[in-house]
């Protein structure tokens, strides 16, 4: 078996940058909305409040450390395999990944000790803001890497010397074109994914028999958070596919599966596309909607593949990413509404409810790893659109070597995976149990957290 | 030399190299205690290794940033080093960035899982800091070596690796003996003068290696006068490591006095080795090939990042301080609300 260096150097970038993604996607929006939890606690001094903070910080701690650990490995790959990619734009992606570390990573990583450990040793101010420090440093770094990531699709504010990039202007590498929308496209999917996975752990407790105030509670912040960011992504989401129509035209044609330019281009549901006919099979297709939706007139010219010859991303995988980002938008539009309408008037509906949003707890992390492929497949071939292509940033790695490290990789990924899920359905157990495997131990701590939760309330 | 370098327009590659090489200082000690502290659990029992896990449950997480902060720099201020080095060290990164994985997962694992679960964690917990502790000490090997391949390179890297890994332990023990109390502290006396003793001997390897490894290293240490101003190096460090022998003997104090003392010389032993290897290895960055400023980026991207670490830096520092001041004193269980 041959290895080819490049291919296996790109599947394990991909693996390791799909995996990382999971984690953040979740702790960046749940970092605020454990500050929600505690502010409501301290508004409204109802203890269920802070059982909510204290239950979803456990499921934030873990999902942070995996985001920390797996993130490192992401900077020592850009060394490992893909040394052309700083030596060519390191002048732009060093500043960029170092007032991450500086004014993020730090913050984040020092007030989590806090935020976890310290509830008994800081009065209350000091712990909430820690938790608003948390949730602050994620929503930096956030922030950082979406320049960065922009900056890759749209480059501007730099000129090439002797085939290397230096900056020009800060400021426009900074608010480069595609910046505001992939930010807040990113920001609203960490909310959707943190609001379904809320509202799905709050399911199977509900499930388990656990209906008190606390998991009505937090099943009402997941639902509520999702119905009302959904239309907004929706919304987002247009405006940023028009923003890469404009810098990005062959990643759209991709996404449309439009092989030829055309006027009044219809919009494609289903097809699978032959990049060797250069046609899609079996395609069921709606008359001139790609058109109106691109440019606002049913008789719009939308750029095909054609015009990007050689320049063109894989069309399947762009294609269907696409679509399965869209359907799982839609939804979580119908479940989130579904579910306010349900939890408002319907009560007794709340159990079949309950069943649905068990696997909606993954869907964020499903519409979010498919809209990074769109986005990140359909640069293709380009690792920075129009400057450096991605075969150009390899390094001289040995085939054998990437694919000893990728397998072990996946098995990491795969033992991972499996206790994290497999240790959140254990708190939910546990916390469901209501004491009655243990009543002694449960007796013990539901009196030492009342006294902790009266004297948080003093402070 | 100053004069000069301020003139040329190298001094700004050169405070970056500072810059780096104080991150790597930095977190050598802080993830040094940790990743110590994590090896030092195989010898433990249960309850004690709560007790110790606890001690760095607050820190570990931005003590591992500094990681980050030291490798981004390389990354970012010597893209061209950093190619270079990562490139040649690909297996002993891959087994570190696993051995941080585990490490890190277990730690907030091993808090969650039922009761039987717990015991699997702690070993993840404990070989994943060996891991990483001899991937780091390996990769500091073959820098020395200049990434030379061949069979006498591999094992003096390996015994590196293994010297490393001690030095950890010690600072570790050191930390513990501060921050722990009765059985635990006095087990911990009994780590630090083990390790102190493999420590020794990987101190006295490196320093006798490197001068041998390169001409260029040996003139620059036993050329006069060099060799009488840097003497003060190396007896210093024998000072402090038979001042550190000599207060083990007699540890714990009466009233616990002093109980931060082992962790404080031991770190003053690192700050020491560690200058003695800067200044083996400048103006190099990748021993004898590169120089840092040949190896650097472009000026006006290096300039913006210093902007942002002189005006970051002393909050970072601030609320390092604050952490560390929050969770002063011995260490208490663990607990999450």
């Amino acid at each position: 078996m041959d290895f080819d260096p490049f291919v296996l150097s790109r599947i394990q970038f991909a693996a390791n940058i799909t995996f990382h993604i999971m984690f953040p996607t979740i702790t960046i929006a749940l970092g605020w909305i454990l500050l929600f939890f505690k502010l409501r606690f301290a508004i409204t001094k109802d203890q269920a409040w802070m059982h909510a903070y204290f239950f979803f910080t456990k499921i934030f701690a873990l999902s942070f450390a995996i985001g920390v650990v797996t993130g490192i490995t992401m900077s020592f790959q850009f060394g490992t395999n893909w040394p052309g990619y700083m030596k060519t734009v390191g002048n732009i992606a060093g500043p960029l990944l170092a007032y991450e570390v500086l004014t993020a990573f730090f913050l984040e990583a020092t007030f989590l000790g806090i935020m976890l450990f310290g509830f008994r040793r800081v009065p209350g101010w000091l712990h909430t803001l820690a938790t608003f420090l948390v949730a602050f440093g994620t929503t930096v770094s956030a922030f950082w890497i979406l320049v960065l990531s922009s900056w890759m699709h749209t480059p501007q504010g730099f000129e090439m010397i002797d085939g290397v990039a230096h900056a020009t202007n800060w400021f426009e590498i900074i608010f480069n074109p595609s910046m505001p929308y992939r930010l807040t496209h990113m920001l609203l999917a960490s909310g959707l994914t943190a609001s379904f996975l809320i509202a799905g752990v709050s399911a199977l407790r509900y499930l388990h028999n656990d209906r008190g105030p606390v998991v009505m509670k937090t099943l009402r912040t997941g639902i509520f958070l999702a119905a009302f960011l959904i239309p907004i992504q929706i919304f987002i989401g247009d405006m940023h596919g028009l923003n890469t129509k404009e810098h990005q035209p062959a990643k759209v044609a991709a996404m449309e599966g439009l092989w030829e330019t055309q006027e009044g281009a219809p919009l494609v549901l289903f097809a699978i596309p032959n990049s060797k006919t250069k046609h899609n099979d079996y395609s069921i297709e709606i008359p001139k909607l790609a058109s109106y939706i691109l440019t606002h007139d049913w008789d719009g010219e939308v750029k095909g593949l054609n015009e990007f010859e050689g320049k063109s991303p894989p069309v399947g995988k762009v294609f269907w990413g696409f679509r399965i980002m869209v359907g799982t938008g839609l939804l979580m539009l119908l479940v989130s509404w579904s579910g306010v309408i349900i939890l408002t008037k319907k009560k007794n509906w709340i159990k079949p409810l309950a069943y649905v949003l068990l696997p909606m707890a993954f869907s964020g992390w499903l519409a979010t790893i498919a809209g990074w492929y769109v986005t990140e497949i359909g640069r293709q071939p380009y690792l920075v659109y129009g400057v450096l292509k991605t075969e150009e940033a390899l390094g001289p790695v040995k085939g054998s070597a990437v694919f000893t490290t990728l397998v072990a990789y996946l098995s990491v990924y795969v033992i991972l995976l499996t206790a994290y899920i497999g240790t959140i359905i254990y708190m939910i157990k546990r916390a469901g149990d209501g004491g009655n495997r243990d009543p002694e131990e449960e007796n013990v701590q539901g009196i030492e957290r009342r006294t902790v939760v009266a004297g948080a309330t003093e402070k | 030399m100053i004069h000069d370098l301020i003139t040329s327009g190298d001094w700004l590659p050169v405070t970056f190299a500072g810059l780096m090489g104080f991150s790597m200082l930095i977190y050598a000690i802080l993830d040094g205690y940790d990743l110590g502290v994590g090896m030092l659990t195989i010898f433990a029992k249960p309850e004690e290794k709560d007790r110790m896990i606890a001690s760095i449950g607050p820190f570990w997480d931005a003590n591992e940033t500094w990681l980050v902060l030291g490798v981004g720099i390389l990354l970012t201020a010597f893209p061209a080093a950093h190619g270079v080095i990562l490139t040649a060290l690909y297996l002993p990164v891959a087994i570190m960035l696993f051995g941080l994985i585990f490490r890190g997962v277990a730690f907030d694992f091993r808090a969650k899982v039922a009761k039987e679960k717990k015991r699997k964690w702690d070993y993840a917990f404990f070989t994943g800091s060996l891991l990483t502790a001899l991937a780091q000490g390996y990769m500091l090997g073959a820098y020395i070596m200049g990434f030379s391949e061949g069979l006498d390179n591999i094992l003096f890297s390996c015994l590196i690796a293994l010297a490393v890994a001690s030095g950890y332990c010690l600072v570790g023990g050191g930390w513990l003996i501060w921050k722990c109390e009765d059985e635990l502290q006095k087990k911990s006396v009994s780590w630090m003068k083990h390790h102190l003793i493999l420590t020794c001997i990987g101190i006295a390897l490196v320093s006798l290696a490197t001068p041998f490894v390169s001409e260029r290293i040996f003139d620059k240490w036993f050329e006069y006068p060099h060799i009488l101003m840097l003497a003060p190096i190396p007896l210093i460090t024998a000072f402090l490591i038979i001042s550190l022998y000599l207060l083990l003997k007699n540890m714990p104090l009466e009233n616990d006095h002093y109980a931060w003392l082992p962790f404080i010389i031991t770190i003053s032993v690192y700050i020491l080795c560690f200058g003695g290897l800067a200044y083996s290895f400048y103006p190099y960055i990748v021993p004898d090939t590169l120089t840092i400023v040949e190896a650097a980026s472009a000026p006006e991207s290096l300039m913006i990042i210093l902007i942002g670490t002189l005006i970051v830096f002393p909050v970072l520092i601030g609320y390092t301080i604050l952490a560390y001041y929050i969770f002063r004193g011995k260490a208490q269980d663990l607990r999450y609300d």
